[in-house]
Order: structure tokens, then C-alpha cells, then sequence
């Protein structure tokens, strides 16, 4: 790992840039432990840790989202099968867990949480932001939803069906959501860059940005 | 358990804090914590559920108040210990049941309150819903997690009113939906 610091050097004159934390040591202490036990090996651990800076994010969602949003057959088979759908688009690094993709429809919008861990799509939207793994989200949004999505930005007219899902077993989901007015004509790159992770959450809706006609 | 963990529904975490441009971790260490997750979950030390589980029997108070990757550490460690480091040999029994379920059905959930691990949040316990969709089979994670037996079950998406979650409480329009095992159902009576 990177290690710009070092290990037990005290930090007396508190300029130090970046402390050695107590987790860090213990996180160190135990990665030698399990490479010592033969039970992984730390080229692997660095993958992981690229894989999910670099390869393994929301953009994929974002892709496969936007080619559903300009072709139909696509979005039935993003719908009905979606590994088999994302393979399609290349992307095949895929988690064990069923995947579920929901559609968002004028009337009813989708929004997911995990409220016992943090169960998260992770082949397509990475790793979770923070708030994903929260108290508050995970106590709140099953039991008022609306309220949290104001919160947060999105407001729902009192008309919209809201479905919350609970990804409690091995299945994990992610939000399809509408294509916003305006944006007739765009590229799927272009269509792609409105698509955020919140959109795929369902705790936003994809926007177009002020100013583009 | 019926422990901190099991989030849905309880009231005083406060508002939800959204961090903008938030990077993938936030320290190095988090990074090597969820990449050795991963390796000890391909090399059999435990499973997901055991990892979960883990979790759910750290102190509550230290539950809530550690980090996410904090925790994530404390669970690691925790197993780590437990285990010995040592991979298992022995083989488990392996059950199959039938499904007993299919979209539409009308169905309610036990009142159960396992000391172990279940994936049964308690706000939708003793509660009326719908059959949504049939998944499966998977483990279940109330014997899986404690390393007794491969159960394998139907899982269905269960479709709740708000209403019958939450009562008069209930934000309007609203529907849960939750993916809920087998073991956790009976036909509406």
C-alpha cells in the first residue's frame, strides 16, 4: 500500500500530514497475518483496491442506461435479463448476487436501500457512497421516503407511487431511470453524463444542465 | 438478532449527510480491508453471512459508533480470531425444499426473533404482503451464517402496503418491497 508516512514516528509537532492511525496498523497488522497464512496474498488486495477506483463504477450503469434509453429491445432485455444485458455492453465483471433492475414510469418512482447491511449493485453503480451505509438512510427511507428524497433534493408529487426495496437477500437492484425532456438527439456518451449514481439509487433524477437547449 | 443493526424504521440518526465528490475511500486502509473481504470470502475462511453476522455481534454501542470500514475491520478481526485462520474441511448437510409460493399469492411473515443471524427486519415481522416475484434458490442466512447447514430456498420479493408497516404513520402511496426466504412465510390464513 501506499506509505508516505512512517510507521511509529509520533507526531510532536502536529504537522504531520497524515498521521498513523490506530485501524491503519490494525488493517496492516492483519493483511500480514492472512498473507503469512497463506489465506490471500496483498497483489490481490491491491487489485481490488484498483478494480474499484478505476474499472468498477457508477459509469457502467450510466452506459448501460443510456443505450436502453435509445434502444427498445434493449431496455426489455436490461429489464428482463440483465447480466445477460450488460455482457452485451462488455461489461462482465459480475457480482454473485441477482441482479433486479426497476423501472422508473410517470407515476412511480423507485428507490433502493439496504436497512440490515449494505447491500449494494456494486457490477454496475461500485462501491456505496457513504450515506448509502448510514443510520439515517437505512432507518429512514423505508418509513418515509418522500420525506428523505426532499431532503436530499428530489421532490415527488404527492401523486407518485413511490416502491422502496430492501435488498435484505442475494439480490440486488438498480433504478432505471426516465430520460428527461430536452434531450432529443443526444449521443449515448452524452445521454450517459446525466445518469449519476443517485439516479440509479433512485435518490435523483437524471437533469439536463441549465443552459443546453 | 434483534440488534442495532437492523435499521428500518427507528428514529434519532438525524438527517442524512450527503458528502459531494465523494472518493472511493476515504484512507488507504479502507481500501486493503475491503480487498482482504474479498480474498477471505474466495478462500473459504467464512462466508457472507458469517461476515454479516460478525457485525451483528459487535457491542451495539461500538456498532454505531465506528465507521463503516471500522466495523468492516472489528468483523475481520473477529473472525480471523474465531477461525484460527484455519480453513474448513468438513462438509455440511444440504437440504432443498420445494417452493410454496408463486407471484400473487397472499402471504405474512413470521414473528420471528432468533438470537442468531435471520434476514427478517423486525418492521416486517407478523406483517400481510404479496408475492411479487420468485427468486432462488439461496442459502439461508439463519443457518449459513452459523456454519450448521446449506438450506437451500426460494427467495420471494414480497410487496408491502406502507400502511400495514407503518400504520397511520404511513407516508401515503407508498410500497415496500422486500426479498424475504422461504423459511420466513406462511400463507395467509
Amino acid at each position: 500500500m501506499s506509505d508516505d508516512h512512517h510507521e511509529q514516528e509520533p507526531d510532536d509537532h502536529g504537522h504531520h500530514p497524515h498521521p498513523p492511525s490506530d485501524l491503519e496498523a490494525r488493517a496492516l497488522a492483519l493483511e500480514s497475518l492472512l498473507v503469512e497464512r497463506g489465506l490471500i496474498t496483498s497483489e490481490a488486495v491491491d487489485r481490488v483496491v484498483r478494480t474499484f477506483e478505476q474499472d468498477i463504477g457508477p459509469m457502467l450503469g450510466a452506459r448501460a442506461v443510456a443505450h436502453a434509453w435509445v434502444d427498445l429491445e434493449y431496455r426489455k432485455l436490461l429489464l428482463a435479463q440483465p447480466k445477460e444485458a450488460l455482457t452485451r455492453l462488455g461489461i462482465t465483471q459480475h457480482q454473485a448476487e441477482e441482479l433486479v433492475v426497476v423501472e422508473n414510469a410517470p407515476g412511480v418512482h423507485n428507490v433502493i436501500v439496504c436497512t440490515l447491511c449494505s447491500c449494494y449493485p456494486w457490477m454496475v453503480l461500485g462501491l456505496p457512497p457513504t450515506w448509502y451505509k448510514s443510520a439515517p438512510y437505512r432507518s429512514r427511507v423505508v418509513i418515509e421516503p418522500r420525506g428523505v428524497l426532499r431532503e436530499m433534493g428530489l421532490e415527488l408529487s404527492e401523486d407518485v407511487e413511490v416502491r422502496v426495496w430492501d435488498s435484505s437477500a442475494d439480490i440486488r437492484y438498480m433504478v432505471l431511470p426516465e430520460r428527461p425532456a430536452g434531450t432529443e438527439g443526444w449521443s449515448e456518451e452524452r445521454l450517459a453524463e446525466i445518469v449519476t449514481r443517485d439516479c440509479m439509487i433512485g435518490v435523483a433524477r437524471p437533469a439536463v444542465p441549465a443552459g443546453v437547449a | 438478532v434483534n440488534g442495532v443493526h437492523d435499521m428500518g424504521g427507528t428514529h434519532g440518526h438525524g438527517a442524512v449527510a450527503v458528502e459531494k465528490d465523494e472518493p472511493v475511500y476515504h484512507e488507504a486502509w479502507e481500501g486493503r480491508v475491503y480487498g482482504m473481504l474479498r480474498g477471505l470470502l474466495r478462500a473459504g475462511l467464512f462466508n457472507l453471512d458469517e461476515f454479516r453476522h460478525a457485525q451483528e455481534r459487535l457491542p451495539p454501542a461500538q456498532y454505531l459508533e465506528s465507521s463503516y470500514y471500522e466495523r468492516w475491520l472489528a468483523a475481520l478481526e473477529l473472525l480471523v480470531q474465531e477461525t484460527g485462520a484455519e480453513l474448513r474441511t468438513e462438509s455440511l448437510p444440504e437440504r432443498r425444499v420445494e417452493p410454496r409460493f408463486k407471484p400473487g399469492d397472499r402471504v405474512v411473515t413470521k414473528n420471528l426473533n432468533p438470537p442468531g443471524h435471520t434476514r427478517l427486519p423486525r418492521y416486517a415481522r407478523g406483517k400481510h404482503g404479496v408475492v411479487g416475484s420468485v427468486h432462488g434458490p439461496f442459502k439461508l442466512p439463519d443457518t449459513n451464517a452459523h456454519h450448521l447447514s446449506l438450506d437451500w430456498e426460494p427467495v420471494y420479493t414480497v410487496v408491502f402496503e406502507a400502511h400495514e408497516l407503518w400504520g397511520e404513520q404511513a407516508e401515503l402511496r407508498q410500497t415496500l418491497s422486500i426479498d424475504l426466504s422461504q423459511s420466513y412465510l406462511e400463507e395467509e390464513p
